[in-house]
């Protein structure tokens, strides 16, 4: 008999949303559909809530391990969890939570909900799975899951355009997945198993472990969007339902970015280059700029903020390089971890909150227009106010989450005597403030103009749409007043031992 | 030459030609097969790994290629239901024949 510990709570939070997921399949439509999906995530949040305390109490960061009936690592397959996935999964935790509330109240009265739940359940499934996975194969699946059902889940909306969007990002993301799987199959015919920490512990810089990182690198590039891979996201993301747009943009990118930061810092660690690194940040640089300026031009609001994720993962890609200059050696455990840790969780809750808001002002407005918003500040001040304070995040400004990891990114950038990062992060932030000012000085407009379509605006149906989003916008900004929590989570452990 | 490393430059070849049709391919149906391809060949440089030693042969290659073949599976279906709704929504008068 073993006391309590995270690692026993590892299969939980991987079966509960599969339970939900068959659940929302066999069941019907009927009143309490709402209520039973929201049970669910707040079961799974109470969950991650039990775990992240357990993790912290007793792990002295060091990673868990569940081994899955019992076999082991080179036969079985274990769940590990660590302190960057605890991190992940306690934001996978609230973020569903949150989401699946306002999904509740978004789907409350249309007959799409019977096909929504399971797929958003599935995906969910697929990224808890992925964030304590501790076998390369099993990731392997992991982002097929998350791949399919999220192109389900765009296609959802069942217009032309959505359906292409969905078409290209399924085709993309099976495209990325066949590179990982390829270089999944390279690592065990050199290694012998599919285990990470078993990979980590024989890889070296040998041709097999080069090309295997090459392979994962593009492949993830892919499905992560940077640029020039980027042309799928602002269809994809902009032609979803509002909370589907939402966990796109905040998690599940992220999956994506979680697997190459673990490949490339911890499994194949040996493998990556300075030259290499340097091309993920120039990479990154044009993505935030590029990113912007396409945000800038946007006619459309969801377009607007899909590219504004496309600039906001370039920052991330500042990772790469300034990670590079303690030692020889690359390692997650640095200042520069520490800023792509906390801005993966702040990006992920502005642009949560920033989706959910575009939402309702297109719901109230009827329109996704730009140019459609003038003076809807009047009739929707709250929404407003949270596109506001995500905008403000996403610039930079303080107090928010926005704030402290890019002060992060701009001292390591110094730190490593790699100052020429500090233009692009700031010249990102001004390009950030021109796209968001102009959403905003148009909301506040409220001269007449002849010119304009009329429309007729109508009243939010639930004030659940409201209040789900502004949770998120204050979440966002008591992240930018307690930033210690979050680095004392992840900071220590990762890329410490290991796996 | 072993018909393992037979297999393998097999695999790695169809993996090329996968490759190169998705990014080659005009019609959606045509990438959807090169996805396949790409599948395939990737599966046969499995297969091929499995039995490297020659003495015996590894199960844990045969498992990731039927676990693959399931999910190959499931992508070619999801991405063919869309297309052809895709195809369905479009205007007869302006579908240009192939």
């Amino acid at each position: 008999m073993t006391s309590l510990s995270s690692s026993l709570l590892l299969p939980i939070i991987v079966f509960l949303p599969l339970i939900a997921a068959l659940v929302g399949f066999m069941s019907s439509r009927n009143t309490f559909q709402g209520q039973l999906n929201i049970g669910f995530a707040f079961v799974q949040f109470l969950i991650v809530v039990l775990m992240a305390i357990l993790f912290l109490d007793e792990q002295s960061y060091q990673s868990a391990v569940y081994q899955i009936g019992t076999w082991g690592a080179p036969l079985g397959i274990d769940l590990v969890v660590d302190g960057f996935s605890i991190l992940m999964i306690g934001l996978t935790g609230v973020l569903t939570l949150i989401l699946t509330i306002y999904g509740a109240a978004y789907y409350a009265d249309d007959p799409k909900s019977l096909r929504f739940w399971p797929l958003w359940w599935l995906l969910i499934a697929g990224l808890n799975a992925l964030f304590v996975s501790g076998d390369a194969f099993n990731i392997y699946v992991c982002l097929e899951i998350i791949g399919l059902s999220a192109a389900a889940l765009v296609a959802l909306q069942s217009t032309r355009t959505s359906l292409e969007a969905a078409l290209r990002y399924l085709l993309v993301g099976l495209l990325g997945s066949l590179f990982y799987l390829m270089a999944i199959a390279i690592l065990y015919r050199s290694h012998g198993t599919l285990d990470l920490a078993q990979i980590a512990a024989s890889s070296g810089n040998g041709l097999p472990d080069q090309v295997a990182m090459i392979l994962i690198t593009i492949g993830l590039l892919l499905k992560i969007a940077l640029f020039p891979l980027h042309f799928w996201l602002p269809q994809a993301h902009a032609n979803a339902p509002t909370p589907v747009s939402a966990i796109l943009s905040a998690l599940v990118v992220k999956a994506s970015l979680y697997v190459l930061i673990k490949f490339w810092f911890e499994v194949l660690s040996g493998s990556t280059t300075f030259g290499a690194s340097q091309v993920l940040g120039v990479l990154g640089g044009i993505a935030i700029v590029y990113g912007s300026w396409k945000a800038f031009r946007a006619k459309q609001l969801k377009v607007l903020i899909a590219y504004s994720t496309v600039a906001q993962l370039g920052y991330i890609f500042l990772l790469f390089p300034l990670s590079e200059h303690a030692a020889n050696t690359s390692s997650f455990s640095g200042s520069a971890s520490q800023a792509a840790i906390y801005f993966i969780v702040a990006h992920a809750c502005a642009k949560a909150a920033m989706f959910l808001s575009a939402g309702n002002l297109i719901l109230s407005q009827g329109s996704g227009d730009i140019a459609q918003l003038k003076g809807i500040a009047t009739r929707e001040p709250v929404n407003v106010l949270i596109f506001t304070i995500a905008g403000v995040s996403l610039i930079g400004l303080p107090p928010s989450a926005g704030f402290i990891a890019k002060w992060l990114l701009l001292t390591t950038s110094i730190e490593s005597g790699q100052w020429w990062w500090v233009l692009v992060v700031l010249s990102g932030g001004l390009l950030a403030a021109m796209y968001l000012f102009k959403i905003l000085s148009l909301a506040f407009d409220n001269t007449l103009d002849d010119g304009a379509v009329q429309i007729q605006p109508k009243a939010l149906s639930s004030k659940v749409l409201t209040s789900s989003a502004l949770v998120l916008a204050l979440i966002t900004l008591a992240l930018g007043f307690n930033a210690e929590f979050i680095l004392n989570i992840s900071h220590p452990p990762v890329g410490v031992s290991g796996i | 030459m072993s018909s393992a490393l037979l297999y393998s430059i097999t695999g790695l070849g169809l993996f090329a030609i996968g490759l190169l049709g998705i990014v080659l391919a005009g019609h959606v149906m045509r990438k959807i097969l090169a996805l396949n391809i790409m599948g395939i060949g990737i599966f046969m440089l499995l297969i091929a790994i499995a039995k490297q030693d020659g003495s015996f042969v590894d199960p844990v290659p045969h498992a990731m290629v039927l676990t693959g073949i399931v999910i190959a599976a499931a992508g070619t279906a999801l991405a063919l239901n869309l297309m052809v709704r895709l195809h369905r929504m479009s205007d007869p008068k302006q579908r240009k024949p192939k």
